[in-house]
């Protein structure tokens, strides 16, 4: 019987400091001081700490030591694992206004092993509720105040009364893993790091509304997750808690998994519906809803893997104690993937109602390398960006529209003053215009047209009246589109907009790009006092633009220059000057 | 009932309706542009937005029930401007051909553009440039004119369950096409032209012969002669403003005369001749037992080209005769050319039809051949012939009636319900119980075939056995016909039925493909409903009681069935493209 458990983060395994070299270090150490028997080694996938190097969790103890090095495990072995004493200075302190609800587990289980899972409290909350009957769930969900975490914010509650309520004798319930926002890794980590917290979930609704079928609409770019949930679902129902008569009851349910192929629109509720049924991926007009008819015509209910890793401790702590976190409109927690020009990447989960600064400077440390803050992007490519002086906002669904851009799922990307407004916008639309599904005019042409703007202001090309042009097409597409992905296509645009239209005007009537990022307007020259005549410029340019010999020093012809910095990244010295 | 107001105006509709619907009501017209009376909605376009109060979306007027206590605003500066920004978009991805389109002054985008007094370019033209389609001889594609309604998929998949066109690719690239991107002559396509009878835009077109016909017109060497179809009649009066179903016979006798036809026909002869031998066909396999049951009628091309691609289990069923359009053809340049002494080289046949597929069936085997000529040279279609009346600016509506030539002209009441679906069965049932019994049918219209129900079924007692028929229309409808049959094939078991009869498009030929735009089931029951009255007001209704059709057999070709009759009327099938 293993006495300890310790968790070792596969970060980047065959690289020389990589965990896989680590990891064989700390079994051998192990094997070493006869050790091996007590000491149970797993490799994990997610432990929750982020860009701190080789991370280790010990077990039962929950010591977290973070940046450790081979000549640390002498250390660790010897302290920890003989004595049970913790090392300060390996220790890793998560920052106090972190909150995890549905990161409870990860990194603290193995996602692999059910009884892992069950130790903690696992499937209670399904036994619970299997006890307390539907509308006894349905209502503790209402009281918790959960809302949909993969974007829209329905109340979950509210959801499932509806699903419950149609009539039908057949009914569906959805896992949606389609997570396809760029950057965005929350439900991933849950599904890698928790897989039966939203097995769990998806028994708890399906329970509540009347459903026998369950589906996970997993992405196929998520290998792991797919693995890890197909091997939790078989020991789930190896252990009775998946399939006929759960728990000796009447309710019997089986899950299944569906893979998405990739289409960012397949996230969207009816377009997702389509792909599970092996038609086109494209939404189609509500109603109906998918709650009275959805797959294959019957009522569905389809929750985001986050919302539904919410469900087991909401019925196992009450809907009460749920609502007491967060704010007035918004319950619970968010789990946010910080990244961007921040010191402290990684994935956070914090109450709602923390707010951006909070979220910034304390948790996330601030942006990288001492840079001046410019902007934080959350909601993907559907969100905006929010400036340096509303940075007080508490993030909340209903603040976060407020101020033009939204919750989504999760993403959260901080921008300093090396980021173009106008580039950014374009990187978002252009990833909403790759995504279009092609039904509607409005997404399908609108984003074109505004992409095209875009590029243009972005070559100085632009004019003033295309500002309006912008606008025009937005309102068209967020008033005319279809579905989601094109009512808020234009966001990114329109919160740029708002705040840095500075920006745009300085590289439509300047022809000027503040942050040196529109490669289209920048003049490249040759500083020769900095030139160390090594022709290293001349030979990375592709438009053979630049001459010269080891005598006389280089030049650049600008007439011949096409702006695509190629020199610039090149110099070594620095000799070669954008403005 | 449900209780609503538009722009202040309360009414009371109907659970279900929609508020575009609804707006009619109260003599409200709101905008549309993928929207068909004919079809679900596909929600596509995003031109007919409404505000409805208590909601900061715009909602599709098309797609969107009333509910109750609705307040819907259809117009206002804000909406108004939204759906010019939508049209303005689809212009933009819109080539400006439309003085040398088809659809010039019968398109649906240039009427809205017109409606909205669009006088400049707002946006820059991105025009894809995929090269047009014209595989076939039925229709032509240009992907370039598309505005992605929808339209001709939906009833590609839904209706017709042919499967041949679909959407591919995404956002601005996507396209509709064959599936996979291939040809449409490689494709299931069975050349129906429902999709061109729907197309808002000139993106699928008719192939145009009207050119052609007009040179054969003008050259004095040839001997051009006409057959029209019997649903013609009925439907092409709409494209010169008469209510559906006005029967336009004689003037149409008249027309084609003015237009230059040395001899006008009508096919409804060679319907009455096509009742000979496949009755005959009928009265041999059911009662002398020679050949399978159920005996399936061929005089819808598109039917042929979905057996002979979909269901080449069922060709043993197919009754063997031709088509009226080829039958008459042939007896044009063998029959009539005898009688008349005139040498049936110089003879120029061509058939108004309502459909696309009739041009395809021109050189469908080597028996439409049979003559030594090409039977039928060209096959025009209802919108064809009505554009060749305007081009001459003969005033159709207010010309006098006229006869049709003799002897392939007279027609009885049974040849001209072989326009709306079930009109082929009830003739033939007319007959072969003549045939059977030696006497006709006290009651000849046979009302459980008649309408638009799918699937119609008809059990009769003839001369002591019962005959089981049923009737499909829209291919969408004969799946379930033909499993029957083949599962009591497969058991063992006798056949359901003893005669069947398909017809592609919805309606039958009153519905083509190549009837007027904008058909709706009431259209289709009106112009039937115009071809029940002309039987009803005939003085024959027997086909085997038409004088010219006893002198042809009398004079040419002896009797039903007889070895010549084989040689000239009948033909075969053979299992095209992979099962």
């Amino acid at each position: 019987m293993n006495e300890k458990t310790v968790l070792i983060k596969d970060t980047t395994p065959g690289s020389t400091t990589g965990t896989k070299d680590f990891f064989d270090l700390f079994t051998s150490a192990l094997r070493e001081s006869r050790l091996s028997d007590e000491v149970r080694v797993v490799r994990a996938a997610d432990i929750g700490v982020y860009n701190h190097g080789i991370v280790l969790k010990i077990l039962p103890e929950n010591i977290t030591y973070a940046r450790v090095q081979p000549h640390d495990i002498k250390r660790i072995i010897g302290v920890t694992l003989k004595h049970g004493n913790p090392i300060r200075d390996l220790e890793y302190r998560p920052s106090s206004r972190q909150l995890r609800l549905v990161l409870r587990n990860c990194g603290r289980i193995d996602p692999e092993n059910i009884d892992d899972y069950i130790s903690r409290n696992g499937y209670q909350a399904l036994y619970k509720a299997l006890q307390a009957g539907p509308e006894a769930v349905i209502s503790e969900l209402k009281t918790s105040g959960l809302r949909g975490r993969g974007g829209g914010g329905f109340p979950t509650g509210l959801k499932w009364s509806m699903t419950g309520k149609s009539p039908g004798d057949e009914k569906y319930m959805i896992c949606n893993a389609d997570e396809g926002d760029p950057g965005a890794y929350m439900d991933r980590s849950v599904l890698e790091g928790d897989p039966h917290a939203v097995i769990e979930g998806m028994l708890i609704a399906g329970f509540a509304i009347g459903a026998s079928q369950g589906f996970f609409y997993i992405r196929a770019e998520y290998p792991l997750a797919i693995e890890r949930i197909q091997k939790a679902i078989d020991d789930a129902r190896a252990y009775g808690l998946v399939g006929e008569r759960i728990f000796n009851s009447s309710f019997s349910m089986d899950l299944e998994i569906r893979l998405g192929a990739g289409a960012f629109v397949c996230g969207e509720e009816t377009a997702l519906l389509a792909s599970i049924e092996g038609k086109r991926g494209t939404p189609s007009p509500r109603p109906p809803y998918p709650s009275v008819k959805g797959l294959w015509g019957k009522p569905t209910c389809i929750n985001n893997v986050e919302t539904l890793a919410n469900v087991p401790p909401i019925i196992l702590n009450g809907g009460a104690w749920f609502s007491r976190i967060g704010t007035e409109s918004s319950k619970g927690t968010k789990v946010f993937a910080l990244t961007g020009k921040i010191k402290n990447s990684g994935l956070i989960e914090v109450p709602m109602g923390t707010t951006l600064r909070d979220i910034v400077f304390e948790i996330g440390g601030g942006p990288a390398s001492g840079k001046k803050f410019k902007a934080v992007q959350t909601g993907g490519p559907s969100g905006g960006v929010i400036p340096e002086h509303l940075l007080d906002t508490g993030v909340d669904y209903d603040n976060l529209q407020r101020l033009g851009s939204i919750m989504g799922s999760g993403g959260m990307i901080v921008m300093d003053e090396d980021d173009c407004m106008v580039d950014i916008a374009k990187f978002y639309l252009k990833f909403c215009v790759d995504e279009s599904c092609g039904k509607c005019a409005p997404c399908r042409i609108g984003g074109y047209q505004m992409l095209h703007l875009l590029e243009g202001i972005a070559q100085g090309k632009g004019t003033l009246e295309d500002l309006n042009r912008l606008r025009m097409i937005a309102k068209a597409m967020q008033k005319a589109s279809l579905c989601g992905l094109g009512q808020t296509a234009a966001n990114p645009v329109l919160s740029t907009l708002r705040y840095f239209e500075d920006e745009y005007r300085e590289h439509i009537v300047n022809r000027r790009c503040p942050s040196k990022k529109c490669t289209a307007l920048l003049r490249f020259v040759i500083d020769r006092m900095r030139c160390k005549k090594c022709g290293l410029c001349a030979r990375t340019c592709p438009e053979k633009a630049i001459s010269g010999d080891k005598d006389r020093g280089y030049v650049i012809d600008a007439t011949k220059c096409i702006s695509c910095g190629m020199c610039f990244e090149a110099c070594k010295f620095g000799a070669v000057e954008r403005n | 009932m449900i209780q609503a107001t538009i722009n202040g105006i309360p009414l009371e509709v109907a659970e279900g309706t929609t508020i575009l619907d609804a707006a009619r009501q109260v003599q409200v017209k709101i905008p549309t542009l993928c929207h068909h009376p004919d079809l679900p909605p596909t929600a596509a376009c995003g031109i007919c937005i409404v505000k409805v109060a208590g909601s900061n979306k715009m909602l599709r007027a098309c797609c969107t029930p009333i509910e109750q206590g609705m307040k819907i605003l259809t117009h206002d500066p804000e909406i108004v401007e939204v759906r010019r920004t939508v049209l303005e978009l689809i212009l933009s991805n819109h080539p400006n051909d439309c003085l040398k389109c088809g659809r010039n002054q019968s398109c649906e985008l240039q009427n809205l553009t017109a409606a909205f007094g669009i006088r400049e370019e707002l946006f820059p033209k991105f025009i894809s440039g995929i090269p047009k389609d014209d595989s076939t001889n039925a229709f032509v594609i240009e992907p370039d004119k598309c505005i992605h309604c929808g339209r001709c998929i939906e009833i590609c998949q839904e209706l017709q369950q042919v499967w041949a066109l679909s959407f591919l690719g995404r956002g601005f690239a996507s396209r509709f096409a064959p599936a996979a991107g291939m040809k449409l002559v490689e494709s299931p396509c069975v050349e129906c032209g429902q999709c061109s009878s729907h197309c808002p835009t000139g993106a699928i077109f008719e192939l145009d012969e009207t050119v052609k016909v007009w040179q054969k017109l003008q050259d004095p060497e040839n001997y051009c002669v006409v057959q029209i179809a019997p649903s013609v009649r009925v439907a092409i009066g709409e494209a010169f403003g008469l209510p559906p179903g006005t029967n336009m016979t004689g003037k149409l006798y008249t027309v084609l005369r003015r237009l230059g036809f040395k001899a006008v026909f009508d096919t409804t002869f060679a319907a009455d001749v096509t009742i000979m031998e496949e009755a005959s066909e009928f009265v041999e396999r059911f009662v002398h037992k020679k050949g399978a049951l159920p005996l399936i009628t061929t005089c819808c091309p598109s039917w042929v080209i979905y057996l002979e691609k979909q269901a080449p289990d069922m060709i043993e069923h197919f009754s063997s005769c031709k088509s009226p359009q080829q039958i008459m053809g042939l007896l044009a340049k063998t029959y009539y050319a005898r009688a008349m002494q005139i040498d049936p080289s110089k003879i120029i046949m061509v058939s108004v039809m309502p459909c696309t597929s009739k041009k395809c069936e021109l050189t469908r085997t080597e028996e439409m051949f049979a003559s030594g000529y090409q039977d039928v040279d060209y096959a025009l279609t209802t919108r064809e012939l009505a554009r060749m009346i305007k081009q001459t600016g003969k005033d159709f509506v207010n010309l006098p009636e006229s006869e049709p030539d003799h002897i392939l002209g007279d027609y009885t009441g049974a040849g001209v319900i072989f326009g709306s679906t079930g009109g082929v069965m009830e003739a033939a049932l007319r007959t072969a119980h003549y045939f059977i019994t030696g006497k006709n049918p006290e009651t000849l219209e046979f009302e459980a075939i008649r309408g638009l129900p799918g699937v119609k079924e008809l059990t009769l007692s003839l001369a002591g056995s019962t005959v089981r028929v049923a009737v499909a229309h829209g291919l969408g409808n004969v799946t379930s016909v033909l499993d029957r049959v083949r599962e009591a094939k497969a058991n063992g078991n006798p056949a359901p039925y003893d005669f069947i009869e398909v017809m592609a498009c919805p309606g039958g030929c009153v519905g083509g493909g190549g009837q007027p735009y904008g058909v709706t089931n009431e259209i289709r029951t009106l112009r039937a409903r115009g071809l029940y009255q002309d039987d009803r007001s005939r003085s024959i209704r027997f086909s085997h009681e038409n004088p010219y059709v006893k002198k042809l057999y009398q004079e040419f070709l002896q009797k039903p069935l007889s070895s010549l009759a084989h040689e000239l009327l009948h033909t075969h099938y053979v299992r095209r493209g992979q099962e």
